[in-house]
């Protein structure tokens, strides 16, 4: 026998169609990048020390579990932490204090995605889980009124939700939905510019990085749930434009929400799951507590998500 | 090699090649020195080191493992070689004389051959047509399936054995019917090909070019009506599926006498170039690679079949099988390393399987090592084997490979508890 030549032996398929991780990752954070441009030219310096210490803070707990976890391949160069730090930093006011940030991006990294076992693990989107511990623990620094009292903006600089909160319709008279749209409003860093967040997001979804049923079912459940309230009391509850624009609403329908590991991948799984989401967000904006619901409804669809995914379509063959 | 389209919003379409010119180049591979074949299980029967065999001589190695000679030779040796799964088989090899001669009894038999000697005497030609399902006693097989595609994509043997020989096809199942006693025979056929085909005078259905479609269970599905259950075979719902390229040879060993020793099948070469290569059947690889000019190289891979659902092999000297409509070449540089992320739900693999499988969960339930709870409640059993869910996982995790070796070590068990009850 003439001489062996080693061949790579391995299973099929032989070919890939070639996206990966690191890319899905890198294009959602392109896809966020015109909300937090449009954030450092209205809060200025501040918020692009927020978004920097952030991003900095998160890809270093990763690399610390990294460590502790005794990878061989570290994964902070794949996006996954450096998109947490920067969702993070966007759903906060620029005046946010330092030490906050870094607290916050250890509940996401660490506690929310790697105690759970790492990307791909975590039950819950760890950016809303991090944001809801935080803002149960510290609220005043969610208070985007006090937060940014210092700030002489061109515009109304009074947080929208908490307008109408405090007074009603009648307190959110003011606002023209293209202003709102257009990033003329207080708000966290990169959650203002609603125009931004939905090309970024139309983006993602053409390039099928986000799944567009969860992004258009949430905003669906929040502009009827919205258009039901308003319908039955204009006086009290706001109309369904100004929530699609108002707060974390887009953020949450297009980056948020859309966390592949906390939410169902079936078609009517999807749809239930964002329609809840807007449900609940409105439900808490109307007549719960809190000026913004969307971070509580995110973290209650991810808990539903696995319930929600047991709805699946039959499969082939399939004898019940 | 295919790439995911900007575009990601719909799912990737994947279709197979359809062979369009009307005459293309086809290198014949000279008579190899030795031949090998591999034969099922262990063991060699009656047959010795030194042998003589003539083509078309019938060989046994244990009880109903039966193959032809394809060459005329002497047998130089027989020994053990292990499958993908660690299957054993049974190599022997053949050392080819310099002239040929033809088997009297093959002729014999064949002229009226009867189900019994077709199970023994074609179950190596090329194409492989196996009778055995016809005398299992349990199938009631009422239609035949000619597959006049390929079952994977970039390979175009059996859609050349179409094109070229339409009419030994239909002479091919003529025979066929009168073998197995079955009258309804259908060939399945590419768009392109329906018009040749039906003008031939055979029953004629389309399938579409979309990969898995030529898959049997999809063909049933989207051509018959009718869905295979979970974990069944379409023989099982009374459907038998047989490559053109089978039927062609039945149709040559009966109409000559001779048997038909070389097969037709598609080289791919590094570059994704296609040549329809014509092969006796155990022929070396190396060989083939000779003949065609192409330089396989330290750890390059070679693969039997296609991109999707073939397999790589390890040694140069695997043999040309009954079976083998592609040989896959694939330079060191360009095979796909793998990763090691784990599943990170992004839903990929679900949206784009054709079984409807929740593929995420399934992976999950096989990596921890699952297995019954993946198909009693995940569905294994549906799943129809075409590769896509690996094509496209982000993580590449080797979803596919998983799934056949969870349904091989499901088949072990179960075969070892029917044994030992
Ligand atoms: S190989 Fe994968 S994609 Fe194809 S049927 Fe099976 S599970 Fe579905
Ligand atoms: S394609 Fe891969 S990573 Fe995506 S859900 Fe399927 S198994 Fe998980």
């Amino acid at each position: 026998m003439y001489s062996q030549k080693k061949l790579i032996v391995s299973h099929a398929p032989f070919i890939h169609e070639g996206s990966r991780v690191p890319n899905r990752n890198y294009h959602i954070i392109l896809a966020a990048l015109p909300a937090v441009l449009m954030g450092f030219y209205h809060f200025g310096l501040p918020a692009v020390g927020v978004v920097a210490l952030s991003v900095s803070s998160a890809m270093l707990w990763e690399l610390l579990a990294n460590v502790l976890r005794k990878k061989e391949k570290h994964t902070i160069g794949d996006g996954n932490a450096a998109i947490i730090g920067l969702l993070f930093a966007m759903l906060l006011p620029a005046t946010i204090p330092w030490w906050f940030i870094i607290v916050g991006t250890f509940f996401a990294v660490m506690v929310g995605q790697q105690a759970f076992g790492g990307i791909g693990h975590n039950p819950f989107n760890p950016v809303v889980f991090a944001a809801l511990v935080l803002f149960v623990s510290y609220r005043n620094y969610f208070d985007f009124n006090v937060a940014l009292v210092n700030y002489d903006f061109e515009f109304a600089a009074i947080y929208p939700l908490t307008a109408l909160k405090t007074y009603g319709v009648s307190g959110v008279e003011g606002f023209s939905t293209m202003d709102l749209l257009m990033g003329n409003q207080t708000g966290g860093i990169g959650a203002t510019f609603g125009l931004g967040i939905i090309l970024g997001g139309i983006y993602l979804i053409i390039r099928g990085f986000i799944r567009w049923e969860i992004s258009l079912s949430f905003l669906a459940g929040i502009f009827i749930t919205a258009a039901i309230f308003n319908f039955a009391n204009p006086d009290q509850y706001a109309g369904p434009m100004f929530h699609l624009v108002t707060g974390y609403t887009l953020l949450g329908a297009f980056f948020l929400a859309t966390e592949d590991s906390s939410s169902p991948v079936n078609f009517n799984s999807m749809l239930i799951y964002g329609a809840v989401g807007g449900f609940m967000t409105i439900l808490i904006r109307n007549i719960g507590a809190y000026a913004d619901g969307v971070l509580f409804a995110i973290v209650l669809i991810n808990l539903l998500a696995p319930i929600f995914e047991k709805i699946r379509p039959k499969a082939l063959g399939k004898v019940d | 090699m295919i790439k995911k389209s900007f575009i990601g919003l719909v799912k990737p379409r994947i279709d197979y090649t359809i062979l369009t010119d009307p005459d293309p180049a086809l290198i014949d591979i000279p008579q190899p020195g030795r031949v090998t074949l591999l034969l099922e299980g262990n063991g060699n029967g009656e047959l010795k080191k030194g042998d003589l065999l003539k083509t078309g001589q019938l060989i046994s190695t244990a009880k109903d493992i039966f193959a032809i000679s394809p060459v005329t030779g002497t047998v130089e040796n027989i020994s053990g070689w292990a499958g993908d799964f660690g299957q054993g088989y049974t190599a022997v090899s053949i050392d080819v004389a310099k002239d040929e001669e033809f088997d009297e009894q093959f002729s014999e038999v064949v002229k009226n051959i009867s189900l019994e000697n077709a199970v023994k005497y074609f179950s190596n030609l090329p194409g492989k047509p196996s009778f055995k399902k016809f005398k299992d006693p349990e199938l009631d097989i009422h239609t035949i399936v000619v597959n006049g595609m390929d079952e994977d994509i970039w390979m175009t043997a059996n859609q050349y054995v179409v094109q070229s020989r339409v009419k030994a096809i239909k002479s091919g199942m003529e025979a066929l019917s009168k073998i197995t006693g079955v009258n309804s025979i259908v060939l399945v056929v590419p768009e392109s090909q329906a018009a040749a085909a039906a003008a031939a005078g055979v029953d004629v259905k389309v399938v579409s070019s979309q990969y898995p479609s030529a898959q049997p269970k999809m063909i049933l599905k989207d051509l018959f009506g009718k869905v295979v259950p979970a974990g069944r075979n379409p023989e099982n719902i009374g459907y038998c599926f047989m490559s053109a390229e089978a039927v062609a040879s039945i149709s040559d060993a009966v109409s000559t006498g001779k048997a038909p020793t070389k097969k037709v099948l598609t080289l791919i070469n590094k570059d994704g170039g296609m040549i329809i290569v014509t092969a006796k059947i155990g022929t070396p690889v190396s060989d083939v690679f000779k003949a065609c000019d192409i330089n396989v190289e330290e750890k390059d891979r070679v693969v039997y079949g296609g991109p999707f659902t073939g397999s790589a092999i390890y040694s140069m000297e695997h043999p040309i099988l009954p079976d083998t409509n592609a040989l896959l070449v694939q330079d060191r540089e360009n095979i796909p390393l793998v990763s090691d992320y784990p599943c990170v739900n992004c839903g990929e693999c679900v949206r784009i399987c054709p079984a409807i499988i929740q593929v995420h969960s399934l992976a999950r339930l096989l990596e921890a090592g699952q297995y019954e709870e993946a198909a009693d409640n995940y569905d294994l059993n549906s799943c129809i084997e075409c590769g896509l869910c690996s094509f496209v996982c982000v993580s590449k995790i080797p979803i596919f490979q998983y799934i056949r070796l969870a349904k091989y070590e499901l088949d072990r068990i179960r075969l070892a508890e029917a044994e030992y009850v």
